[in-house]
C-alpha cells in the first residue's frame, strides 16, 4: 500500500495554494477515516477499478482527480456502497473506522458516509423544508421542533439559510441550480454524516455557485471527513487537502495536494495536470 | 429565383399543405363520432333529467316517472370497490415490475397484462361469476366489484410501470444515499414523483370498468330496489341502460339516454376531482 502523507497544512486559506509557502510540518497525524485496500469494481465483466488502495484522512478533503472514465465517480460509489445499486460488483475492502463497509448494513452506512451528486437532485415533491428534513422524517423521526432545528443547523452549514429562510415551503426545484445544489448538502448533512463524498458537485453550476460550493466544503471539513471527485484541478487544487489521480481505473498517485500539483511523483501524473492529456 | 427554382419551391409548399390538411382531415374523422355521441348524449338525456331522476327509486313497470337514485349509488359502489380490489394490487404490481422487474417472471407478468387489458369483459364476467358468484350462491355488489377490478388492474399495473420508469435514477440514488431504506425510497420518494401519471391510468381504468355492462350482467346482476348492501345484487347505470333502452317503453327510454349521459357526467366529474386530490403543491417547472 502506498503511504500516504497524513499532515495538510491547516493554517492554508482556501484560495491560495499557489501562493508557495512551503507547508509547515505537521501536527500528529489523525488515524484514516476511511481505508480501501485493493479495491477491483466491475460492471459486469468490464473492470473499473484495478487494485485501489488509499486512504481518507480524518476531517481532511481529498480530491480524486483524473480523466473521463478513468474510474474516479466508480471508486466514490464504493465507499457508501452506491456502486451495487448501479448493479456493480466490487472486490476488495474499504473500511469505515476500521470497520468492513460490507460488514455495515447499507442502509446505516450511507447515513454514516452521505452523498451529494453531479447534478442538484432535490426531491421534487418536497418543499425546502421536506428535503432537508427527508433523511430524519423517513427515519422515524418526527418531533417537530427537533426537526426544524436540525433544517435551520443544516440550511446555515450549508450557506444557504438567508436565501431561503422566508420561503422554506416552496418546492424544492424552484430555487436556482446552485441553491439547489446547497440545498442537497444540506439534505445529506441533516443525517450527521461522518463523511462527505461529493461527485462532481459544482460541475452543472455557475462560477458564482462553484465558488460557494468550494467555500463550504472548506467549512464543512472542520466536521466532516470530505472526498470530491472533480474534472476541475484548479478546483482540486483549491479545497483539498490531498490528491489522488486516477487514470485508466488505477490510483497513479496520491499524495499532499500541493505537492501533487508542484512536483508529482509520476510522468502521467505531471502530462495530466499541465494538461498534456485527458 | 430562377423558374425552376420557384416551381420546386412551390411544389415543396404544396406537399407540405397536403400532409397538413391530410392530417387536419383525420383528426376530424377521429373527433367526429365523439362530438356526435356526446352531443346527442346530452340533447336526449338532459330533457330526462329532472330532480325525481335523482332521488327517486324506478317505478313499476307501467307508471310513468321515477327515477334511478340506485343504479347511480350502485354505480358507484361497484366503482369504489373495485377501485379497494384493483388499484392497491396493480399499483403495487406496476412498482414490483418497474424497480425489480428484471426478470424472466416479470416479463412474463408484463406481457400477460398487456394481453389481459385486451381480453372481452364479458370474459372477465364470467371468470368473476365462477370464482365469487357461484361460491356465494348469488349475485353480488361484491363479484361485480371483483368483475371491475380484474379489468383495472392490468391498465393500472402497466401505467404505474410506466410511469415510475421515468422518474429520474437520481432521485432514487437521492434517497438511498441519505440513508432511506430502499422500500420507503420507492413509497415515499418515487411513488409520489410519478403520481400525476398514474393518476391518469387510474381515471383511465375507473373510466373504463364504470362504462362496462357485461361483466355486471352476470356478477351484480343488477336490483330495482334500493339496496347498499354488498352480498347482494345491485343496481348500475350501465345495466339500467341496457335493460330501458330495450324495453317497450317510450318513457324507460327517455330514462336510458338520461342515465347514459349521467354516466359521462359522472366520470368527467370523478376526472375533474381526482386531478385536485392528486394536483402538486408545487407549479410545474
Amino acid at each position: 500500500m502506498r503511504s500516504i502523507d497524513l499532515a495538510p497544512n491547516s493554517e492554508r486559506k482556501v484560495m491560495d495554494v499557489s501562493s508557495g509557502s512551503p507547508s509547515p510540518a505537521i501536527q500528529a497525524a489523525l488515524p484514516a477515516k476511511m481505508v480501501a485496500k485493493n479495491v477491483d469494481a466491475f460492471f459486469g465483466k468490464t473492470q473499473a477499478l484495478r487494485s485501489v488502495s488509499l486512504e481518507v484522512a480524518t476531517n481532511r478533503v481529498l480530491a480524486i482527480i483524473g480523466p473521463s472514465g478513468c474510474g474516479k465517480s466508480t471508486f466514490l460509489r464504493c465507499l457508501n456502497r452506491m456502486h451495487e445499486v448501479a448493479g456493480g460488483t466490487m472486490k476488495g475492502r474499504v473500511m469505515l473506522d476500521g470497520e468492513s463497509i460490507m460488514e455495515i448494513d447499507a442502509v446505516n452506512l450511507r447515513r454514516r458516509v452521505g452523498m451529494v451528486f453531479q447534478k442538484p437532485n432535490p426531491f421534487p415533491t418536497m418543499s425546502i423544508f421536506d428535503n432537508v428534513a427527508a433523511g430524519l422524517r423517513f427515519n422515524g423521526h418526527h418531533n417537530r421542533k427537533h426537526l426544524a432545528e436540525v433544517v435551520e443547523r443544516c440550511l446555515r452549514q450549508a450557506a444557504l439559510w438567508d436565501e431561503v429562510k422566508d420561503s422554506l415551503g416552496k418546492s424544492g426545484m424552484s430555487i436556482s441550480g446552485g441553491q439547489q445544489q446547497r440545498l442537497c448538502i444540506a439534505r445529506t448533512l441533516a443525517v450527521n454524516p461522518e463523511v462527505v463524498l461529493m461527485d462532481e458537485p459544482a460541475s452543472a453550476l455557475d462560477p458564482l455557485s462553484t465558488a460557494k460550493i468550494e467555500e463550504l466544503i472548506y467549512e464543512l471539513k472542520a466536521n466532516y471527513t470530505i472526498v470530491i471527485v472533480t474534472h476541475n484541478m484548479q478546483q482540486a487544487a483549491r479545497v483539498s487537502d490531498m490528491t489522488a489521480f486516477f487514470y485508466l481505473g488505477e490510483l497513479i498517485e496520491i499524495g499532499e495536494t500541493k505537492r501533487i500539483f508542484t512536483t508529482p511523483d509520476k510522468r502521467q501524473t505531471e502530462d495530466y495536470i499541465t494538461g498534456r492529456f485527458g | 429565383m430562377t423558374t425552376n427554382e420557384k416551381l420546386y419551391f412551390f411544389w415543396r409548399k404544396t406537399k407540405n399543405n397536403a400532409m397538413l390538411l391530410f392530417s387536419l382531415a383525420c383528426l376530424l374523422i377521429a373527433v367526429t363520432p365523439l362530438v356526435l355521441i356526446f352531443s346527442y348524449t346530452l340533447i336526449q338525456g338532459i330533457s330526462a333529467l329532472n330532480l325525481d331522476f335523482f332521488i327517486q327509486m324506478p317505478k313499476p313497470v307501467g307508471e310513468t316517472g321515477g327515477g334511478m337514485a340506485n343504479a347511480i349509488v350502485g354505480t358507484g359502489i361497484l366503482i369504489g370497490l373495485g377501485a379497494l380490489f384493483g388499484l392497491p394490487v396493480g399499483i403495487m404490481a406496476g412498482i414490483y415490475l418497474a424497480e425489480y422487474g428484471d426478470n424472466p417472471f416479470a416479463a412474463t407478468t408484463r406481457f400477460l397484462a398487456d394481453v389481459l387489458s385486451g381480453i372481452p369483459s364479458i370474459v372477465v364476467g364470467v371468470v368473476a361469476y365462477i370464482i365469487v358468484v357461484l361460491p356465494m350462491k348469488h349475485f353480488s355488489a361484491l363479484a361485480g366489484g371483483v368483475a371491475l377490478a380484474i379489468l383495472m388492474i392490468p391498465t393500472v399495473t402497466r401505467t404505474t410501470e410506466e410511469m415510475i420508469r421515468l422518474v429520474p435514477q437520481s432521485y432514487r440514488e437521492a434517497g438511498l444515499a441519505i440513508g432511506i431504506p430502499r422500500w420507503k425510497t420507492t413509497l415515499r420518494i418515487i411513488l409520489p414523483t410519478a403520481l400525476k401519471g398514474i393518476t391518469t391510468g387510474i381515471l383511465l381504468a375507473i373510466a373504463r370498468a364504470a362504462g362496462e355492462t357485461a361483466p355486471l350482467l352476470f356478477t351484480a346482476l343488477g336490483n330495482r330496489f334500493w339496496s347498499t348492501a354488498i352480498d347482494q345484487p345491485i343496481g348500475s347505470l350501465t345495466v339500467f341502460i341496457y335493460d330501458y333502452s330495450k324495453a317497450p317503453f317510450e318513457d324507460w327510454i327517455r330514462q336510458a339516454w338520461g342515465a347514459a349521459f349521467v354516466l359521462i357526467a359522472l366520470i368527467f366529474l370523478l376526472s375533474v376531482i381526482f386531478r385536485i386530490v392528486t394536483r402538486s403543491r408545487y407549479a410545474e417547472h
